[in-house]
């Protein structure tokens, strides 16, 4: 890992990644890899990037020291890096400031983007409406449900929202439709996905954008501890944040890198959306080749979790070659665990975490009181769960 | 000489151009299949292509992505797929069967279990929709070795040098997808089809089929004035939706007829 370089030319990460596209697809990626090869390391376009992530996004956010948190568990030390603090309530805006710059710079009048808990979309709808862009986000209709606060706030934003009522109607069905939409409309277009997975230059693009994430954490886990953390945690459903966060800590090599996917019901029912924690085989969907979630024939299975962000059969093909080179870790936490650990945040630190983010603490609970209290754990608090108030209230028996 | 090379140049001396139709395996039933499979070449289709159904058919139309759903439904898959093939064949030495589908159930069952089934079946032709040719090297050159032909898609925004990389691949036959879009959508432009198809043709003597778009005799006729072949899917498929056990095969031979006549 020392001189991690990864993708290669063609987007593979090891057997991962690549470019699983029908054919009208690729002069779109072909155009999508050149423009952002030129943009990546240009200086203008970099910092009108970090201009709109500091003055739009109010980056950079902070690191906070969970002291209750910590006190109440009581072993190494836990501290959060704030992503929910970020404008539109998650790290996702991260990445569409940057795409959606890139599409400007593209000459795309028009934007479109898949979303599973609603945070892309509504980060896609925002940063749509900032720069002027029309704005179309599918979302699979079992996720328009459950997820309803986010719809209406995309649709305030003057995006337009397309239930996808095919196959099992959440995540994957989106993205199905959202490459529908682009293979349709592929010259005006521009497909703002939303984590890091899709054909080539996405993974790398998506991560590269969030990675500022990691970046940030490392300068101020010096400042705050003088070193960094032993553990770094971040939830995994396509994978955008852990890999926000995990990719500046690679050369980190004292620092584990722990990937929390969604364990559902339990790995042992079938129920759940962790292909990395259940080994899942290794296949092809939405443009890359990943470990996914699926049945001996090849078709893709249905997943479960309390949290609709992690609800993805697939995973970004990076983290799926971080897990066979060792470099990260991966488990799983169930339903139960996760909205246990929310309860506790809200409780402890006045933070209400996202259903997603939930796994992550609900991991670095455990871990923490493993370790002990010279040690630290930086978890990535990649989002608020204002959203998820009803989901929560639904499963409590409470109306709102 | 493969089946697919043998009927187009039969079809060429003959004037004609090849009608090549397409349902899914298992829509809207296993039996129904087999019945609409022989019914098709009996009403007049020179070949014939196969779809394998799966749960994420990302380049399909709304019409075929519901072929899919109701295949899987029946519990058709990969394994099924080839065992309609198999008796298809058993009765059908002659016409040339084409499997269309995703890369991700072939892999499941791994290649070589994939090549094994296709010769058992006596398949002549395949065509995977999410295998672009720098994807798929190691697949092509299996699919050569045992003699299937690899068909690969060419679209309204592959560009010339790009598509001369694909025909040193490519067996079989081109297929030349019409329109930007998914299978079924209603904008073909003839014009600038008949443009890309002759610009395909002069750097090929590979055969050239049109599909994407194709839906009723006027367009069909159009087409096959400068291609090889006509590829029809989604409106035969919209007839098995709309028709009921006693008239469908009698509908969809109407539809093949109708085709057949003007190509």
């Amino acid at each position: 890992m020392d001189n991690y370089n990864f993708p290669d030319q063609n987007g593979h990460f090891g057997p991962y990644g690549g470019t699983f596209v029908a054919e009208t697809l690729i002069e779109a990626l072909d155009e999508l890899k050149e423009m952002y090869n030129q943009f990546k390391d240009d200086k203008e376009f970099l910092n009108e990037f970090h201009h709109d992530l500091k003055h739009f996004v109010g980056r950079p956010s902070p690191i906070y020291f969970a002291e209750r948190l910590t006190h109440k568990i009581g072993g190494a030390k836990i501290y959060f890096k704030r992503e929910d603090l970020n404008h539109t309530g998650a790290h996702k805006v991260n990445n569409t400031v940057g795409q959606a710059l890139l599409a400007k710079k593209m000459g795309k009048p028009r934007v479109i983007a898949e979303t599973g808990a609603g945070q892309h979309g509504v980060a896609t709808a925002t940063i749509a409406a900032r720069l002027g862009l029309e704005c179309v986000v599918y979302m699979g209709a079992e996720d328009v449900k459950r997820q309803s606060p986010n719809v209406y706030r995309m649709k305030l934003l003057g995006a337009k929202v397309v239930p996808v009522e095919s196959g099992s109607k959440t995540l994957k069905d989106a993205l199905n439709e959202a490459l529908r939409d682009w293979v349709t409309n592929v010259s005006n277009t521009f497909y703002i996905i939303g984590t890091v997975a899709g054909p080539h230059p996405y993974p790398m693009m998506v991560r590269d954008f969030n990675s500022v994430v990691g970046k940030e954490a490392i300068g101020q886990m010096d400042e705050l501890e003088g070193k960094q953390p032993d553990a770094v945690v971040a939830c995994v459903g396509g994978g955008s944040n852990a890999m926000g966060i995990f990719y500046p800590y690679i050369p980190y090599k004292e620092t584990r890198l722990i990937g929390v996917e969604a364990a559902g019901h339990g790995i042992e029912t079938g129920k759940h959306a962790a292909p990395l924690t259940a080994n899942s085989p290794v296949g092809v969907l939405h443009g890359n080749r990943t470990y996914m979630m699926q049945n001996e024939e090849g078709q893709i299975i249905e997943t479960h979790s309390v949290s609709a962000g992690l609800d993805y059969p697939g995973v970004g093909p990076e983290h799926s070659w971080l897990k066979d080179t060792g470099r990260a870790e991966y488990v799983a936490v169930n339903d139960d665990e996760a909205l246990a650990a929310f309860h506790n945040l809200c409780k402890t630190e006045g933070i209400i975490p996202a259903l997603e983010t939930s796994h992550a603490i609900a991991y670095a609970e455990k871990l923490a009181k493993e370790l002990p209290k010279d040690k630290t754990i930086l978890v990535n608090l990649s989002g608020r769960g204002d959203k998820d108030i009803n989901t929560v209230a639904n499963i409590a028996g409470i109306k709102i | 000489m493969s089946r697919i090379s043998k009927t187009f140049s039969l079809l060429k001396s003959n004037n004609k151009k090849a009608l090549i139709p397409f349902i899914t395996a298992g829509d809207p039933s296993v039996e129904m299949t087999k019945k609409i499979l022989h019914q098709l070449v009996e009403s007049g289709a020179d070949m014939i292509e196969l779809g394998i159904p799966f749960s994420d058919p990302m380049a399909d139309g709304p019409v075929i992505q519901r072929a899919s759903e109701r295949a899987l439904a029946n519990n058709v898959g990969i394994r099924k797929t080839f065992e309609i093939a198999k008796e298809f064949r058993n009765t059908d030495q002659d016409t040339p069967l084409i499997l269309m589908g995703y890369a991700n159930p072939i892999e499941a069952i791994g290649f070589d279990e994939f090549l094994r089934l296709c010769k058992e079946a006596d398949v002549d032709g395949i065509i995977t929709v999410d295998y672009p040719p720098e994807e798929s090297k190691e697949y092509v050159g299996k699919l050569k070795e045992n003699d299937i032909d690899a068909i690969f898609l060419l679209a309204p925004t592959t560009e010339k040098e790009r598509i001369q990389q694909i025909i040193k691949q490519a067996t079989g036959f081109l297929y030349y997808v019409s329109l930007k879009g998914v299978t079924g959508a209603q904008n073909i432009d003839i014009d600038q089809v008949k443009h890309r198809v002759a610009e395909i043709k002069s750097l090929t003597d590979l055969p050239v089929g049109v599909g994407f778009g194709v839906r009723d005799p006027e367009t069909a006729k159009a087409v096959a004035s400068f291609s090889d072949a006509i590829v029809i899917g989604s409106r035969i498929i919209q007839e098995i939706e709309k028709s009921n056990e006693n008239n469908m095969l009698e509908n969809i031979s109407k539809i093949i007829k109708s085709i057949r006549e003007v190509i």
